[in-house]
């Protein structure tokens, strides 16, 4: 057994442990300071991992091969602390809204954390079960942190059951696939699945995970909690669901599909152009006549799981040698993070009084405060995939790994003007969010927003990150190439 | 480091700058403006003068150089920029541009600050485009100056279907963009250079061509994406809207500068890369080059509102370049391009002096004005030549571009230049002269007895220095033909393979098309 390898994750969870401690002994007026503790020790912790300090640049695995340390994991953990560090932030800005708890509602942001982590790093059933656990039901609990608020228990009701019902499939397949292979262990499952490729209640199973898997990215059929719960959930979860949970979900589905059953997700080719087409086209569609600006992001975050699976799809057409694909969607979630990050921080600071989060709360923003004006048109076009912002060059790694596939599966081709279709429509949405902003008829004399440091520096590293991903992304690339190599078994 | 690196990093950085000056310092932003436009400018004139003289690489540009640290070297994703006699006189002519944009702004009196912010970054992106020797880089560049062009319609652009023109324009530009990207990124990958550097990608596909079947595939999303950037009828419907809601930068900018990055595209991918798809295909575009000549035209005859007329008048002219590219011979290409710097030149100096016209009055509908050119002898005199120059009157720039065209395209496609000939001149004639009577000449109404003209020469300045770039190269277009032809000629002599094999067999309806680009190459030459 090899504990050093956790060592992060046994960071994180002491982190959690003190943070609910220190709100023992700790006056009410300052608890909202804890945020700024806990941002801190989490900042340190990926200072210490992007420099390999000490345990923490070692590599292997642990437990008997149930957990993994490997360029992909370290690529996703570093990934996670940062959105944490971000969200931790914002909920500070909505502590106000929070009537009570406010040091336990940033203690279960860590420990959702420390789920992510966990995931980032499984290699088994067992492992990829607990970890999606540890995240669902500290998500449960965030989403409904507004008790006095109605939309918000609705959402946590909605995430409760619906979560539930996935967790159900989720562990129904774990059961299926390991009756018939006897194996839970990635690795070993890999090179048993082969023969299993005609049983048919192994293949059934293995569906089930990914139904499961399903609800965690928000992919067409599976996604028809999303909007709800985004728009319901307090923004800071909102902003985490976006990003922390669904790219979790995503790594997963990554070691599931090319670690555990390489030769049958070759097969699953088509599902996967399927599954990626419709989630673009859903998403996109659903979002054109929404107001509620959250509930927007929600249906553009349905939006964004189907271009994700683009490159999923591209992998499994792939064969032996996914960097591409995988590259692609690992630069493509980097971009994601800052992008929707800032929306939700601006969501936050100007929407946090307002009764409901109509596009009309941000009409007269350019005079309230031009710095989110800024910020929220930047990332609208970042999601939208226009130049010089990362969402653009994700969306051209994207495109080029599919078409690259169009040789070996005419389908590719197919998906990638469905998904070019989808760009189109996205810009309807997205610049509409810009018309709201810029030249619609506001509220007379709105106060000006202020903005404070802590909350202006996050805002300043998205926008740093969104160019700095969309003009030099040749280390992002390195990067994300090196990541996934751990893919290319 | 060349010229090239500042004119398309200046007004990027100029643009970053800006947004830390505090916005109550508008003449900061728009000195700023002005002043980098006009270094800009300079610097284009002084490559344009050393072009002959500067040293060529072995793939035949000049003033090559690349930009450190943007892009993703790994990926063949490298800031190049360089310029040969095709995009020599296209930098120029947006350098100029620009510097008329930005001095004919004072129309835009609030949100200064990002109204020039954006006005830089466009500018910036869209000399990039023109000089980016990338083909990631090339589509990047365009992009990041489209967005902009999004904004200021939407922000402070004018009428009351603002909205709808903003969203019309935003999302058919961006299909027709985002179609030229999938055929540019399977262009990347059947090639099979692992470059996107343009001058090797062209000196692989002239060793190895694409198989047919790929260039069948390909080349239409490149002639219908670049089309829709073009307004190729009958992707056009944006285009007149869209400038009439425009505010005067951006309409200038725009149909001057940024519409002739998808005829730059055509010339310089689509023909030499993919000939054997391009045979095919020209006759098809001929046809439709048509559809602007004259459909456009007539259309724009019935046109109540200038602004209208001219948007309609800008989409006609783009038949020209059309016509000369689908010929396929030194003559037409070399036409082409000339067209395309004069239309440049003419398209920004009849939106600049509408926009004059409309902060006078206030509205452009023709059946209300009359007379102005009382009030207005300097405006009104620099639009009756703007007229001529829409006529192809001999003497600007546009006629030699236009009758270098029909030279090109007599032998090829003679009954559409017969054709276009008739319609484009006689119709042109007709809607600019009847404008310009209903506009300058006749009564003037009691209502602009209070318009004045330019006042000073700083009101003057792009008008005189735009007609003066048409009547110069009007007077001498040996200045723009002598760069051009021998860059169109390399062009040419790759879109017309006489050579072996498969895709000839695959042209061979239209065999005696390379004989007729040869016999109109030596003519000129």
């Amino acid at each position: 057994m090899n504990l050093s390898l956790i060592s992060l994750e046994i960071c994180v969870v002491a982190l959690g442990m003190a943070l609910l401690l220190a709100d023992l002994w700790l006056p009410p007026g300052r608890k909202r300071l804890l945020g700024y503790a806990a941002a801190a020790g989490l900042g340190l912790l990926l200072v210490a991992n992007l420099g390999g300090f000490g345990v923490f640049g070692s590599t292997g695995t642990a437990f008997g091969g149930m957990f993994v340390q490997d360029g992909l994991a370290i690529f996703f953990k570093r990934f996670f602390l940062l959105a944490a560090i971000l969200v931790l932030l914002m909920a500070i800005e909505f502590s106000d809204r929070i009537s009570a708890g406010i040091a336990e509602y940033y203690s279960l942001i860590v420990f959702a954390l420390a789920g992510m982590l966990f995931a980032a790093s499984a290699n088994d059933f067992a492992l990829l079960f607990v970890s999606l656990e540890l995240i669902t039901v500290t998500f449960y609990v965030l989403t409904s942190f507004q008790r006095a608020r109605l939309v918000s228990l609705e959402a946590g009701v909605k995430y409760l059951v619906i979560g539930a019902l996935s967790t159900a499939f989720t562990v129904f397949g774990i059961a299926l696939v390991y009756g018939i292979s006897g194996r839970l262990n990635f690795g070993e499952l890999a090179g048993v699945a082969g023969q299993f490729g005609d049983n048919k209640i192994f293949l059934f199973g293995l569906l089930l995970v990914l139904t499961g898997l399903g609800f965690k990215i928000v992919a067409f059929p599976f996604q028809i909690w999303a909007p709800d719960v985004y728009q319901g959930a307090p923004t800071p979860t909102a902003a985490f669901l976006a990003i922390g949970s669904k790219a979790a979900g995503f790594v997963l589905l990554l070691r599931v599909l090319f670690t555990a059953v390489p030769d049958i997700t070759a097969q699953w080719t088509n599902l996967l152009i399927v599954f990626s087409a419709v989630t673009i086209l859903y998403g996109n569609l659903c979002a054109i006549p929404q107001r509620n600006v959250k509930r927007l992001l929600g249906y553009s975050s349905v939006a964004h799981a189907g271009y994700l699976l683009l490159g999923v799809a591209a992998m499994s057409t792939a064969g032996q040698d996914r960097s591409a694909g995988g590259s692609a969607m690992l630069f493509y979630l980097s971009g994601y993070l800052f992008t929707v990050l800032a929306a939700f921080t601006v969501i936050t600071l100007v929407m946090r009084h307002l009764e409901s989060e109509d596009i009309s709360g941000l009409a007269g923003l350019n005079q309230r405060s031009p710095l989110l004006a800024a910020t929220m048109t930047l990332a609208m076009v970042s999601l939208a995939g226009i130049p010089p912002l990362a969402g653009f060059f994700g969306k051209f790694l994207l495109l080029k790994a599919l078409i690259e596939q169009g040789a070996a599966n005419p389908g590719c081709y197919c998906l990638a003007f469905t998904a070019v279709a989808g760009i189109v429509i996205s810009l309807y949405y997205y610049f509409g969010v810009i018309r709201a902003i810029y030249w619609s008829p506001g509220p007379a004399a709105a106060p000006p927003i202020a903005v404070s440091r802590p909350i202006r520096i996050s805002i300043y590293v998205c926008i740093a990150g969104m160019f700095y991903l969309g003009l030099f992304p040749g280390v992002m690339v390195t990067v994300t190439t090196e990541a996934v190599k751990a893919l290319n078994r | 480091m060349t010229a090239l690196t500042y004119i398309f990093v200046l007004p990027l950085l100029a643009a970053v700058a800006l947004a830390f000056v505090p916005r109550a310092y508008s003449v900061v932003m728009r000195g700023v403006a002005v002043g980098v436009t006009f270094v800009m400018m300079l610097l284009a004139i002084l490559v344009f003068i050393r072009f002959n003289g500067a040293e060529a690489d072995a793939s035949g540009f000049k003033f090559v150089t690349t930009i450190p640290g943007l892009g993703a070297s790994s990926l063949g994703i490298v800031c190049k920029l360089g310029v040969d006699g095709i995009n020599v006189g296209l930098v120029l002519m947006g350098a100029i541009v620009a510097f008329a944009a930005a001095c004919c702004s004072r129309e835009i009196r609030d949100r200064e600050k990002e109204f020039y912010i954006l006005l830089l970054v466009m500018t910036g992106g869209i000399l990039g485009a023109f000089a980016s020797l990338n083909l990631f880089f090339f589509y990047f560049l365009h992009e990041l100056a489209l967005v902009p062009t999004f904004l200021m319609i939407g922000v402070w652009g004018r009428g009351e279907r603002k909205n709808y023109a903003t969203f019309q324009i935003t999302l058919y530009l961006s299909i027709g963009a985002l179609v030229a990207l999938v055929g540019l990124i399977a262009l990347y990958l059947q090639s099979g250079a692992q470059t996107f550097d343009i001058p090797e990608l062209t000196e692989r596909l002239r060793e190895n061509p694409l198989s047919a079947g790929a260039q069948r595939f390909i080349f239409p999303l490149l002639l219908f994406g670049f089309g829709i950037l073009v307004s190729l009828w009958p992707f056009h419907t944006w285009a007149p809207m869209g400038y009439a809601s425009a505010p005067t930068p951006a309409a200038m900018l725009h149909a001057g500068v940024l519409k002739k990055f998808g005829l730059y595209g055509l010339i310089r991918i689509a023909l030499p890369l993919m000939p054997g798809a391009a045979q095919r295909w020209m006759p098809i575009l001929a046809w439709l080059c048509l559809g602007n000549l004259v459909y456009c035209g007539w259309v724009a005859m019935r046109q109540k509102d200038f602004n209208w007329l001219i948007g309609y008048s800008s989409v006609a002219h783009m038949g020209f370049v059309f016509l000369g590219i689908a010929t396929l011979t030194l003559v037409g290409v070399t036409g082409a391009v000339v067209v395309m710097v004069a239309h440049g030149f003419l398209a920004a100096l009849t939106f600049g002096l509408s926009g004059y016209l409309y902060e006078q009055t206030g509205t452009l509908e023709m059946s209300e004005l009359g007379g102005l050119l009382r009030k207005l002898p300097f405006i009104g005199a620099a639009l009756v030549m703007a007229a001529f120059a829409g006529c192809g009157v001999p003497g600007f720039a546009n006629f030699a571009g236009e009758v270098t065209v029909f030279f090109g395209a007599w032998n090829v496609f003679r009954p559409v230049t017969v054709l276009a000939c008739w319609g484009a001149l006689m119709i042109g004639a007709v809607y600019m002269l009847r404008a310009v009577r209903t506009m300058l000449h006749g009564e003037l109404p009691e209502k602009w007895a209070n318009v004045t003209d330019a006042p000073h020469l700083w009101r003057k300045a792009p008008f005189i220095l735009l007609l003066a770039a048409l009547m110069l190269f009007g007077c001498f277009p040996r200045l723009l033909t002598d760069k051009i032809s021998p860059s169109a000629g390399v062009i040419v002599q790759m879109a017309n393979p006489v050579l072996e094999g498969n895709l000839r067999a695959e042209a061979a309806p239209a065999p005696p098309k390379s004989a007729l680009a040869q016999g109109g190459g030596e003519a000129v030459q």
